[in-house]
């Protein structure tokens, strides 16, 4: 049996992956919504008003199972790792703090006006309502990122004696330039989230030949948000991104690039899986020297491998951390060219009745929650086996009293729990498709 | 600093038991209370816009206590964590007890999910009590500064004490007890006619037993931990608070006696209040006391953050909390009156009494 760190780690893995299911799709969806109330408000024609008023349903339904399995995220910080807590608690407290504060408020009043309060609050107040929807999902996000930054590459800190970090300034925690490029590209990953959903299910109307008005409307704001959403993903942000992490965290670079040993003229790995014994990549089909010209814009640039990096400061699961990074970027990759195709059809004009794309568009919606889930492990995974990067170990951060057997239990407990959330949630959503935006 | 961030934390938790208290005490009261379903969409309709913003309190509250204080945040957490899982895993169950009754309907649904809810809420407001109780008795803090409580030990409340023993069981009885009469004043504030009649015969009967049950807990508390008593010796004027709760006790039958519903909940409120101003201020400046040994107590001192950091908050604390207590007067406002059983359903009506986020 892992030990209890081991368990603590699951237990956060789990718990946040299942969560962000509902954020990434909450996010993307209150964009759309606003752009979806925007046309409604600047044509004034109401089937705008019906498409808005269906994702406002599917939101608010994801909107709750985000806040149901976002409570223990707060907590587990102080549950399971109390050693952390307590030490970073002074820096990152003030963003977890300022996300219930600042966002929570606003979202759980803005929420119930927007849901239901169409009617008492006119056109203009309920598009209104929808931009704070907006704000307030989207300021949440920042927040989060932030804390997660920080902890990616630690900024505007001090250590006081008693080893704990103390907040030295305000702006510097909360402009932290890797949170700030971490931010983008996390929230065009939520927004092509959105989109890919939106789309798919614009297709499956239009090819069952029902709500056919508004399976064109999903499919038409879907591709057309999802296509800039999918292109900034990867430049500049996915760009910009990388280079942080090459700046700061050459360790992270080299493992989720297979790169065991120091080159110049670096490959970029497309395939092949890392052989950690063996310190080589299995069956690689790489792109010469095109790591290094992605890293420091220089073909012969040398970048720097695991060789030149002391073992024990090696992420701990090279092999999970290199295929999540290379599922995030191939489907960001397939992504773009499906958006790309679709958006071309749609501009001549033939996308409605392309069958074999709207087939395309409707099987694509599972992959942004997988490419986005990729893409959160490829950060986390990548910063061990620092838990603060360079300043503090994932190890001396668990709660030192807290038995596996007890972790296991509540993780249990939390499978348990969340089979049946995921469960009624896929229920509630289908009944929404069914039941389709017409009569909204 | 340490003090004035003591106070506020205290104030954010004093806010969000008087909030989310009474829509816990609807949970409790709500399966006996109704006879029928029309009866029983009144009384979820009288909590439905607001329960889930009364629950930010506790995440604001939550996070709030996680930036000033680091030290309790972690150690509180970690050593109570197999009520506090539980704790989630029953505001799971409670949120979607309500969220989906609206969802998936029928009479056999509507009775599981209204189950939920009520055993969801009566469980609640009995942990939260315990959890109080913990924290008044001390926990088993060792000189490395940790501790783990397992559920229970041997039900005495010294040494190696676990969550639950006689003495905390108590002061959970007494958290069910004051959160149902919470809740029996809010529905008497929102409903009118039968409905009201019976909440405020219900808020009779809860009054006694909360009467007793308040007197009871006080002298077991004095007598079992007389250094409760120095913070009052130190500082006479702390006896504002111990008078504050008994002026808002006795506000509660007062009122109601005299049919001013709103009233008797203002001072259920300032009961609440007072009740846990008058533990927090006999604590300090100890934040979590040990069992073990008195000198290896969390005090505000050894866990609070760096005055820098906390300067820092208070510049966006007071800015957010002013806008947060904007948002709440707005909701509470726009909801404002009485609910009728007969008054129609409507669509917009009806997904408004269970509106979550």
């Amino acid at each position: 049996m892992p030990d209890a760190l081991s368990v603590d780690r699951l237990h956060f893995a789990f718990t946040v992956t299942f969560h962000y299911i509902f954020p990434q799709l909450t996010m993307g969806l209150a964009l759309l919504i606003f752009v979806l109330k925007t046309i409604a408000l600047r044509t004034g024609e109401e089937r705008w008003n019906r498409a808005a008023r269906f994702w406002a349903r599917i939101f608010g339904i994801s909107f709750a199972l985000g806040v149901v399995t976002g409570i223990p995220m707060e907590f587990q910080f102080g549950t399971n790792w109390s050693q952390f807590s307590k030490a970073a608690g002074g820096v990152i407290g003030q963003t977890l703090a300022m996300e219930g504060v600042f966002s929570f408020f606003l979202e759980s009043s803005f929420l119930g006006l927007f849901l239901f309060g169409e009617k008492r609050l006119g056109p203009r107040g309920h598009w209104f309502s929808s931009l704070m929807m907006f704000v307030g999902s989207w300021l949440s996000g920042y927040l989060i990122v932030a804390t997660d930054a920080w902890m990616q590459h630690p900024v505007g800190y001090a250590i006081a004696p008693n080893g704990s970090f103390q907040l030295q300034s305000f702006w510097h925690l909360l402009l932290n330039p890797w949170g700030l490029w971490q931010y983008a590209h996390t929230m065009t990953g939520a927004v092509q989230t959105g989109c890919f959903t939106m789309a798919a299910i614009g297709a499956y109307y239009l090819l069952s030949g029902v709500h056919e008005e508004y399976g064109n409307i999903f499919v038409r704001v879907g591709v057309t948000v999802g296509v800039l959403a999918a292109i900034l993903q990867l430049f500049p942000t996915g760009d910009f991104q990388g280079r942080m992490v090459s700046r700061y965290q050459q360790s992270t670079l080299a493992a989720m690039e297979g790169l065991f040993h120091t080159e110049r003229d670096a490959p970029l790995a497309i395939l092949g899986q890392p052989d950690v014994p063996n310190q080589r990549l299995d069956n690689p089909l790489v792109v010469p020297a095109a790591l290094s010209f992605l890293t420091y814009r220089a073909w012969s640039a040398q970048v720097t491998g695991l060789d030149q990096i002391p073992r024990d400061d090696w992420p701990d699961h090279i092999e999970l951390l290199y295929f999540s990074y290379h599922i995030m970027v191939g489907l960001g990759t397939i992504f773009i060219a499906v958006l790309l195709l679709a958006a071309w059809l749609l501009y001549r004009g033939k996308l409605y009745r392309s069958r074999w794309m709207l087939w395309i568009l409707m099987a694509s919606l599972p992959f942004p929650f997988i490419a986005n889930t990729a893409g959160w492990m490829t950060a986390e995974i990548g910063r061990q086996p620092w838990l603060i990067f360079g300043l503090m170990r994932t190890s001396a951060g668990n709660s030192p009293l807290i038995s596996a057997g007890s972790v296991w239990f509540t993780l249990l407990g939390f499978l348990g729990l969340y089979a049946v959330l995921g469960i009624l949630f896929l229920f509630l959503v289908y009944r929404e498709i069914e039941h389709g935006p017409s009569a909204a | 600093m340490g003090t004035l961030w003591f106070c506020l934390v205290a104030l954010m938790l004093a806010g969000y038991v008087v909030l989310d208290g009474f829509d816990l005490g609807v949970g409790v009261l709500h399966l006996w209370l109704a006879r029928n379903e029309p009866e029983r969409r009144v009384m979820l309709r009288s909590i439905g816009p607001v329960w889930d913003g009364n629950e930010v309190w506790l995440i604001a509250a939550g996070g709030t206590l996680y930036f000033a204080f680091p030290a309790l945040y972690a150690e509180g957490f970690s050593g109570f964590y197999l009520p506090l899982m539980m704790v989630l895993w029953l505001l799971v169950i409670r949120g979607i007890s309500v969220e989906f009754r609206s969802h998936i309907g029928g009479p056999i649904w509507s009775r599981l999910w209204d189950t939920g809810f009520a055993v969801a809420s009566i469980l609640l407001a009995i942990f939260y009590g315990v959890a109080l109780g913990n924290v008044v008795r001390g926990v088993p803090l060792n000189g490395s500064g940790h501790f783990f409580e397992p559920l229970w030990t041997d039900f005495q409340p010294v040494g190696h004490t676990g969550i639950l023993d006689w003495y905390t069981v108590i002061v959970g009885v007494v958290a069910l007890a004051a959160l149902a009469l919470h809740g029996a004043n809010w529905l008497a504030v929102k409903t009118e006619g039968e409905l009201c009649n019976r909440a405020l015969k219900w808020a009779s009967a809860l009054w006694w037993g909360v009467l007793a049950c308040t007197a009871a807990l006080t002298i077991i508390s004095f007598q079992m931990l007389p250094q409760l008593f120095l913070s009052f010796r130190d500082r006479p004027w702390g006896i504002v608070f111990p008078v504050l709760a008994l002026t808002g006790l006795f506000g509660i039958k007062w009122f109601n006696r005299l049919k001013l519903e709103g009233m008797a909940f203002a001072s259920s409120c300032a009961y609440l209040i007072g009740m846990l101003t008058s533990v927090t201020f006999s604590l300090y400046p100890n934040v979590l006391p040990s069992s073990l040994n008195p000198f290896q107590a969390l005090t505000i001192a050894n866990s609070k953050a760096s005055d820098h950091g906390l300067k820092i908050g208070l510049a966006w604390w007071l800015v957010g909390i002013v806008l947060a207590c904007g948002y709440t007067i707005h909701t509470y406002r726009s909801f404002a009156g009485k609910l009728s059983v007969g008054e129609a359903d409507g669509d917009e009506r009806e997904h408004l009494a269970t509106a979550s986020p």
